[in-house]
């Protein structure tokens, strides 16, 4: 992996961002090379949620720069950044939840797409050809979840499916704007074990069989130690560790970070 | 009805309407149905950006307006223009469109309740720049021009002429407005079911997941006010030639709400929902100028709410008998110490009298209605009751248990008092009123309205 990581896909070079006075991101520098899974752990409020929020242009950076193939992301509205190849789930899930598993899964696909608003109001030919295009696009993604998102649940609204199964529904949205890298936000949050050890196969699967390069936030270990290439923690917006699963999770600053010093717990 | 192609829906709603002008010849039956195509067209619009987005854009109506008052400055005497039909129109939409785009840009990142306030105030600043607009003194240099005509607007409006023919007839509009509405609705479902439809759902749902899904939802919204404003742009431009003048008053708040009430007891979000909101409310409204049917209305909305309120039915059928007990007694009490007290007549409003039906009789040995109610001198009974009422109905909210259901029968005998003596000679103020009343009863029933799929905001 380290030839991928001399060209990565995203890297965030020196980048901070702060909430009034409280520095949430300090000088912080990651680097994702192709077709790696990246994890990012740390405490809760470490800022995780908040890189991912940065790299989609949610928030803006107050310095350093976010480069996704060569390219600075910063400034871009966060539609542009998923027309570049950059896509996300929610850690709090945020599916449209009145439109059909499908129509989830075509709407995310606006990006892809140009037919103007009045050649699809005359139906022209351009619109009909992407609009084909869309729904073969549509079945393909959603068929990457096997049985979990097929036949009937396609034409139900989102509202009703289960928990897991938004969680996927998050997954292959995401993967419908084109993109390449996928940020997954605590995908196997709230999951019982089988579908955890499930969603931890599809992530997998979705690197070696969808091409994609996954950064991944988790709190569970297993699924961290299963799948990932390196593993960054996080506390308090600085990088406290990187390297393997091994590596990390035996480094004294992270086992400090979680647990507290030997001192802070024996006072 | 979900399951039912729109296409028959629409063939058999185009067909019904056009045929209306075939079937009768009678003036009232055409007027209102023109009317309600324009409201129906009016609705259909306003979905885009309500339904469909989910922007509470208020500033809806101006739309419309704007686009008849530019019809009737291009096609009157005002000014002297009278250009061929296509280019008047085009003119028409095409700057309706382009004001609903000017319109949503400086709102474009708001939503909720600071786009509703925002857009309210676009609203009502039309209302009164059309209102002042008689005296316009540009740049202030003293030379003073009319522009709008003022609060009398313009007239002498052209009617339309469409290869030579001029369109002089109430039907002629209803088939105008009719055409326009089959060609538009099949647009708007066709973006509807398309990447453009799709995005402005999910705008709806999720502005923010949207946005990262790649949906740009500044430009959406910006599309879906202005795909809107040029629906109501067409109609704006049959409002002008229709009613061979335009005023300022046709575009103000109550319009705003016709049609929001339409698309909302319709269904917002669904084209066939608005379509039967607007022609329900528009024909209840109508429906509702009588006096003798919206007695009926009234009573029959008093029964239903008490039915639905009330439990066990034992306490229903007590309540129901105190009031009629209480009514007659009250009857045979003032009958026998001051007679002219019982001896008013039931009003029709400007129908005159009703004395026919068993409901007139009925209420004639029930409630009391001294003699000369209705003379302007004798208002103030009906006012006093109208207080009463109030102060009933306070009351009847701060005291419980068995109190509650004493106090019902003399507050539902008042209401009645109050609707026979004051309210049902006020047809403006009640045709609003009832309407109001079945909405909120449809509300609470059906909170998606009649065609419209039930929406989840948080699970």
């Amino acid at each position: 992996m380290s030839t991928n990581k001399e060209d990565p896909l995203l890297e965030l070079r020196g980048v901070s961002l702060s909430f009034g006075g409280l520095r949430v991101i300090d000088d912080l520098d990651v680097a994702v090379g192709k077709h790696e899974i990246v994890s990012l752990i740390g405490p809760n409020g470490a800022g995780k949620t908040t890189v991912f929020n940065l790299i989609t242009g949610i928030y803006k950076p107050a310095a350093g720069d976010i480069l996704f193939e060569g390219q600075s992301l910063v400034g871009l509205p966060a539609h542009r950044i998923a027309d570049r190849g950059v896509a996300r789930t929610f850690q709090t899930l945020r599916l449209f939840l009145n439109m059909t598993v499908k129509e989830n899964v075509l709407a995310a696909q606006y990006g892809r797409t140009n037919a103007t608003l009045l050649e699809q109001m005359l139906q022209l030919p351009r619109a009909r050809r992407e609009e084909k295009q869309m729904q073969e696009r549509a079945a393909e993604q959603l068929a990457f979840f096997g049985e979990r998102l097929m036949g009937y649940r396609w034409n139900q609204p989102a509202y009703s499916l289960s928990y897991a199964n938004r969680r996927r529904l998050e997954i292959a949205r995401a993967m419908a704007t084109g993109a390449r890298l996928l940020l997954l936000d605590e995908p196997a949050a709230g999951m019982n074990p089988v579908e955890t050890q499930e969603i931890t196969e599809l992530i997998g699967k979705l690197r070696d069989d969808g091409g994609y390069t996954i950064l991944l936030i988790e709190h569970d270990m297993h699924v961290i130690e299963g799948i990932s290439d390196r593993v960054v923690a996080l506390d308090h917006g600085v990088k406290i560790a990187e390297g393997s699963f091994e590596e990390v999770a035996t480094d004294p600053r992270v086992v400090e970070a979680y647990l507290g010093t030997a001192e802070a717990t024996t006072k | 009805m979900n399951r039912i192609p729109q296409i028959f829906l629409l063939i058999a709603f185009a067909t019904g309407v056009a045929l209306i002008p075939v079937l009768t010849s009678n003036e009232y039956i055409l007027r209102v149905s023109a009317d309600t195509m324009l409201y129906v067209l009016l609705a259909t619009g306003l979905n885009v950006a309500v339904g469909w987005a989910g922007l509470l854009d208020l500033g809806y109506v101006a739309f419309y307006g704007f686009a008849a008052y530019l019809y009737a400055e291009l096609a009157s005497p005002h000014y002297g223009i009278h250009w061929p039909l296509w280019a008047t129109l085009s003119i028409v939409m095409g700057s309706t469109l382009l004001l609903g785009y000017l319109f949503a840009l400086p709102s474009r990142r708001l939503r909720g309740d600071y786009l509703a306030i925002v857009t309210l105030f676009f609203g009502q600043i039309f209302v009164t720049f059309t209102t002042q607009g008689y005296r316009w003194d540009w740049l202030g240099l003293g030379s003073i021009h009319d522009v709008t005509g003022g609060p009398t607007g313009l007239t002498q409006v052209d009617p339309w002429r469409i290869f030579g023919h001029e369109l002089t007839q109430v039907r002629d509009y209803l088939w105008a407005a009719l055409a326009g509405f089959v060609v538009i609705s099949i647009a708007l479902t066709f973006a509807n079911r398309s990447r453009t439809g799709r995005a402005w759902r999910a705008l709806r749902d999720d502005p923010l997941a949207a946005e990262v899904m790649s949906m740009p939802v500044n430009w959406m919204m910006l599309l879906a006010v202005a795909v809107g404003a040029g629906v109501a742009g067409y109609a704006g431009a049959i409002n002008g030639a229709y009613y061979q003048g335009v005023f300022p008053t046709s575009f103000a708040f109550p319009t705003l709400i016709t049609v929001y009430a339409m698309v909302i007891l319709g269904g917002a979000g669904s084209l066939p929902g608005v379509v039967v909101g607007a022609v329900l409310v528009n024909v209840t409204l109508e429906v509702l100028r009588n006096p003798d049917h919206s007695r009926w209305v009234f009573y029959v909305l008093l029964l239903a709410g008490l039915a639905a309120k009330i439990r066990p039915w034992r306490a229903l059928a007590a309540v129901l008998g105190g009031v009629v007990a209480f009514g007659l007694v009250v009857h045979a009490i003032v009958g026998a110490v001051w007679p002219r007290g019982t001896a008013g007549p039931i009003s029709s409003g400007i129908f005159g009298f009703t004395t026919h039906g068993w409901l007139a009789v009925a209420l004639r040995h029930w409630l009391v209605l001294p003699k000369n109610t209705y003379e302007v001198a004798n208002y103030q009974i009906g006012n006093v009751a109208f207080i009463t009422l109030i102060a009933l109905l306070l009351t009847l909210t701060v005291v419980k248990g068995v109190w509650r259901f004493v106090l019902l029968v003399p507050t539902i005998w008042t209401a009645a008092f109050v609707w026979e003596t004051r309210l049902i000679e006020e047809s403006p103020t009640t045709r609003p009123l009832l309407l109001g009343v079945i909405l909120i009863v449809l509300m609470t029933v059906r909170p998606q309205g009649l065609l419209g799929t039930p929406r989840v905001e948080i699970t």
